[in-house]
């Protein structure tokens, strides 16, 4: 090829590797046509000799490894950074909490209820004269375990059953949806009710009283609330599975499990990562529900849910009470959004950063 | 009248991009005179389509500005108060884009997008402007134009809906007519009747035409004057006549000898490479004649016989199948190695499900295919992933067919892992190896698709697909999506691929200049079935069947001299291949004409179009 073509060393080759020149096409060309939107990218295209001998473009000075890329990426993603940062201290404080204020948990003081900040107290009190930080810390370890435990249930079943029903040409797809929209149609009040009822006492038994909770309460919230997960990844892999880089896959003899974990999965992940993070929010919003309702963790433990429940009665007088754990709860989802988006972004070689 | 219609002077478009921002179209001035027909014609990223986005004003405002002028009827464009501007636009200057499937509102009806514009403009009522909307469709020439006014779009193919949103342009009377790439979606023969249909308005309506392609080809069909635009530049203007004559400038030529002609391959005996034209210094590189690649003793590679897939629609409360697209209908041929076999047709007509029946990404329905006389069609799984290392694809689109997330090495070295042809290490020799055989630099490989050109992405799929040692390459429209020099230099690499490793070929493509230059023999497809099969002299030479001519007629030449030479197209639409379930498809036979050229016996329907295909 290189033989037959004359040098044209004039044509501006370093066009073909500057990414913020690719990504300039989209703006003015979704009002027009397709051929600018596809081709502003491919403007280096349009002169004979420079596919055969392209030389180093100066993106090469820029490659790193997958993860080194990724991180890269990410890093460039202030708000997600910030985010981490955030989320890192929230999970070091519960962590290393009790070592750097070990105050008991249920120190009952009548002499000081209902206080507001202060040195001896610093997020305040409650209507028993109990420690807020104390309890905040320890709320914060179960809170944050069940967000994240619940979401991984919640991803895992809806990431297996959407795949499940994406990959089917047969009867498993509709049969798979059919069950997904009956849990969505179940009424998930009566249904958690009864569930604990049921298996409560069981629980308790193997794993011991706030074991036992736990375990429950993450099946529970895991379990309900797997179906958008599910659908969003089926709907990703109806339109994934019929693009030509998966039919060309199997042109080259790639096994059903090898097209769907090496080239379905990977890029089917964006929205399931979003939708993992709301999951993680609404989890430790569903525990403060359960535990409200009496059927989450024993009143005795706190949760930042169960502290921001008995605080509303006072929300007038102790406003300190229902802030602090508030404030917790909006910093956890608010960062994990954040570092969802940033993922996102970071996994996605495509997009420009 | 001699003042131009519209005179654009100097005129420059500039996007921001990250808070800099980038100039792309840098000076550029032209007049369109009323009357006249001015192609702006160049390759992607010229700056041709954004030229006439900024001439509209219809670049995102935030983030895109435009400078210079652009005079119409002495008022400056660029210089118009916004509400001033949106009455220009549709009424005095109306657009035609490029996608009649997404420039039409699906959820309303065709009568009320264009009486929209009558009444917004010329303050019509609904009634009347529903009239004129009957009116116009009759002058797009829509059948029974009154009673598909309360259609909605999805109700028209292809060609139909451009020829509403041509309707929609003119409802107001432009005196100038800005078409975007108008043609470039459609079907050869549509593409025809639509330049015809634009033609003929033109006349009638006394408009001008600001024609935006790529096509050289259309160009020589429908413009008085040409711009070629490269780089955001005018780098040539001038007549029509007189640019295909004697381009001055390099590229200009350039672009021009990558233009495949139709007829330029009659006395070639074989595929033949495209001549390379430098762009800078204009020095034509002529290319050798290739090798005969054809061992005429070898037993094909590829046997195809009655070859038969079939696609359910299925509909109504439980499923059920309600009919059923005959998409590829009793279709036989064989493929030796060393030789390029063309389906061409349009589309619809049933040649990428034949690329991938044999490939057996979908399941036919009935038919054998041999590979080296084992049939592919019987092989159980396993077999047949092992199998399909002897036959590769090359898709249309080389973005879409590469993996967005994997880097091209990743992506070139995964059927050698998948096939176990080799360790990691050894994966890793055979893609530089491989990269630098179809042109592109080993060091690439760590880049990731996007970072590609057009050209280089299908180059890369080329190496993909290579990486098996495939003997058999189906390339479904593998060049379609090109620009023309890119198409010319990806043409001549498969057929050096194809000299060095005795490739067969089975190449797809509705572009017949580009089949006449790389086949060794041709097949017409119709409808899912094969109505003519030869070779590549025979076909183009002497075409038989009538659609086989019609096919042929509707290409255009690049070449504004033989303008108007061609006969008047029908207005025929592509028969429609869903059948009720109990379709029993004709028995069909056929005759030889000369050694190897087969035709379909044709029945009464086609007899009607023939005088026009003639």
């Amino acid at each position: 090829m290189a033989g037959s073509t004359p040098a044209s060393p004039s044509v501006d080759l370093t066009v073909a590797g500057d990414p913020a020149f690719l990504g300039l096409d989209p703006s003015p060309a979704s009002a027009g046509s397709h051929l600018v939107s596809d081709g502003t990218a491919a403007l280096a295209a349009a002169y004979p000799a420079l596919a055969a001998a392209v030389p180093d473009a100066p993106a090469v000075d820029r490659r790193r490894s997958g993860a080194g890329e990724v991180w890269f990426r990410f890093s460039r993603h202030r708000l997600a950074l910030a985010s981490v940062f955030v989320l890192a201290a929230l999970v070091l404080g519960v962590v290393l909490g009790p070592v750097l204020w070990p105050t008991a948990i249920d120190d009952i003081d009548f002499s000081a209820m209902l206080q507001g900040p202060s040195a001896a107290h610093p997020f305040g009190t409650d209507d028993l004269g109990q420690d807020l930080l104390a309890r905040m810390i320890y709320g914060g370890r179960i809170s944050l375990a069940v967000g994240v435990a619940a979401m991984l249930v919640a991803t895992v079943v809806g990431l297996t059953v959407g795949s499940l029903a994406g990959m089917s040409r047969g009867a498993l797809g509709p049969l798979l949806m059919w069950v997904t929209d009956l849990f969505l149609a179940l009424p998930q009040l009566p249904l958690l009710l009864l569930l604990i009822y049921l298996f409560r006492d069981a629980l308790k038994r193997v794993f011991g009283v706030e074991g036992g909770v736990f375990v429950m309460i993450v099946l529970v919230i895991g379990g309900l609330g797997w179906m958008p997960v599910a659908r969003l990844v089926r709907a990703q892999f109806l339109s994934l599975r019929e693009k030509e880089f998966v039919e060309a896959a199997r042109s080259q003899g790639g096994t059903t499990l090898h097209l769907v974990l090496r080239h379905i999965l990977p890029n089917a992940l964006g929205p399931v990562i979003v939708a993992g993070t709301i999951e993680v929010s609404s989890a430790i919003i569903a525990e403060s529900t359960l535990s409200f309702l009496g059927l989450g963790f024993p009143p005795d433990i706190p949760t930042w849910g169960r502290i921001l429940f008995d605080a509303k009665d006072h929300l007038d007088t102790a406003t300190h009470w229902a802030l602090f754990p508030g404030l917790a709860i909006f910093l956890t989802v608010l960062s994990i959004n954040f570092i969802g988006d940033g993922l996102r972004d970071a996994l996605d070689a495509r997009r420009v950063v | 009248m001699t003042a131009p219609l519209l005179d654009v002077q100097n005129l420059t478009t500039s996007f921001r991009r990250d808070g800099a921002w980038r100039e792309v179209v840098h000076g550029v001035s032209f007049t369109v005179n009323p009357r006249e027909t001015v192609a702006l014609v160049g390759e992607s990223g010229s700056g041709k389509s954004v030229s006439a986005l900024s001439l509209m004003r219809l670049t995102p405002r935030d983030s895109s500005r435009s400078g210079g002028r652009a005079l119409f009827e002495g008022r400056d464009l660029l210089a118009l108060p916004e509400a001033e501007m949106r009455k220009v636009r549709g009424d005095a200057i109306a657009m035609v884009f490029q996608e009649p499937m997404t420039s039409l509102n699906p959820v309303l009806t065709i009568g009320f997008q264009i009486a929209e514009g009558l009444m917004l403009h010329r303050g019509l009522t609904r009634d009347a402007a529903e009239a004129e909307a009957v009116r116009l469709l009759d002058r797009v020439r829509i059948p029974a134009a009154r009673s598909r006014l309360h259609d909605y779009p999805h109700r028209f193919s292809g060609g139909m809906r451009q020829r509403v949103v041509i309707a929609m342009a003119l409802a107001c009377r432009p005196k100038l007519l800005i078409a975007d790439e108008p043609t470039t979606a459609l079907d050869v023969t549509v593409q025809a009747q639509i330049l015809d249909l634009l033609k003929s308005l033109q006349d009638q309506e006394g408009m001008a035409v600001l024609f935006i392609t790529h096509d050289m080809g259309v160009v020589a069909e429908i413009a008085d004057r040409t711009v070629v635009m490269r780089h955001g530049r005018a780098v040539e203007a001038g007549d029509t006549a007189a640019i295909f004559r004697g381009a001055e400038h390099p590229y200009t030529r350039a672009l021009l000898s990558s233009v495949p002609r139709l007829g330029s391959m009659a006395g070639e005996p074989r595929p033949l490479r495209f001549p390379i034209v430098s762009t800078t210094t204009g020095a034509v590189d002529v290319p050798p004649a290739l090798p005969d690649t054809l061992k005429p003793a070898d037993r094909p590679l590829l046997q195809v016989s009655g070859l038969t897939t079939r696609f359910d629609i299925r509909g109504g409360l439980f499923g059920r199948t309600r009919g059923r697209v005959h998409a590829v209908e009793n279709v036989s041929f064989d493929l030796r190695a060393g030789e390029t076999l063309s389906l061409v047709g349009e589309s619809g007509c049933g040649k990428s499900t034949t690329g991938r029946s044999v490939l057996r990404l979908i399941e036919p329905a009935a038919g054998s295919v041999l590979l080296d006389g084992e049939d592919v069609l019987k092989l159980g799984p396993a077999a047949l992933r092992e199998r399909r290392k002897g036959m590769q694809m090359i898709f249309q689109d080389p973005f879409a067919s590469l993996d967005p997330r994997m880097t091209v090495g990743k992506a070139i070295a995964e059927p050698i892992l998948l096939n176990r042809l080799g360790n990691r290490a050894e994966a890793r020799e055979r893609t530089a190896d491989l990269l630098a055989r179809v042109g592109l630099s080993p060091d690439m490989a760590g880049r990731f698709p996007h970072e590609f050109s057009g050209g280089q992405r299908q180059r890369v799929c080329i190496a993909r697909a290579l990486a098996v040692r495939p003997r058999l390459i189906v390339a479904d429209e593998s060049v379609s999506a090109l620009d023309v020099s890119v198409k010319a230099q990806v043409v001549n690499l498969m057929l050096e691929l194809q000299a060095s490793l005795g490739l067969a070929f089975l190449f797809i493509s509705h572009d017949m200049a580009v089949v006449e230059r790389v086949s060794h023999r041709v097949a017409v497809m119709y409808l899912g079935e094969i109505v003519e099969m030869g070779p590549r002299a025979a076909i183009f030479g002497a075409p038989q069947h009538p659609y086989t001519r019609r096919l042929l007629a509707a290409v255009p030449v690049p070449d504004p001299a033989r303008r108007g030479a061609r006969a008047a197209l029908s207005v025929d639409e592509i028969r429609n291949p869903i059948r009720a379930l109990d379709y029993l498809p004709p028995e069909r036979r056929y005759r030889e004409v000369s050694p190897g050229h087969v035709v379909q016996v044709w029945g009464e329907d086609w007899e009607p179009a023939r005088p026009a295909a003639a």
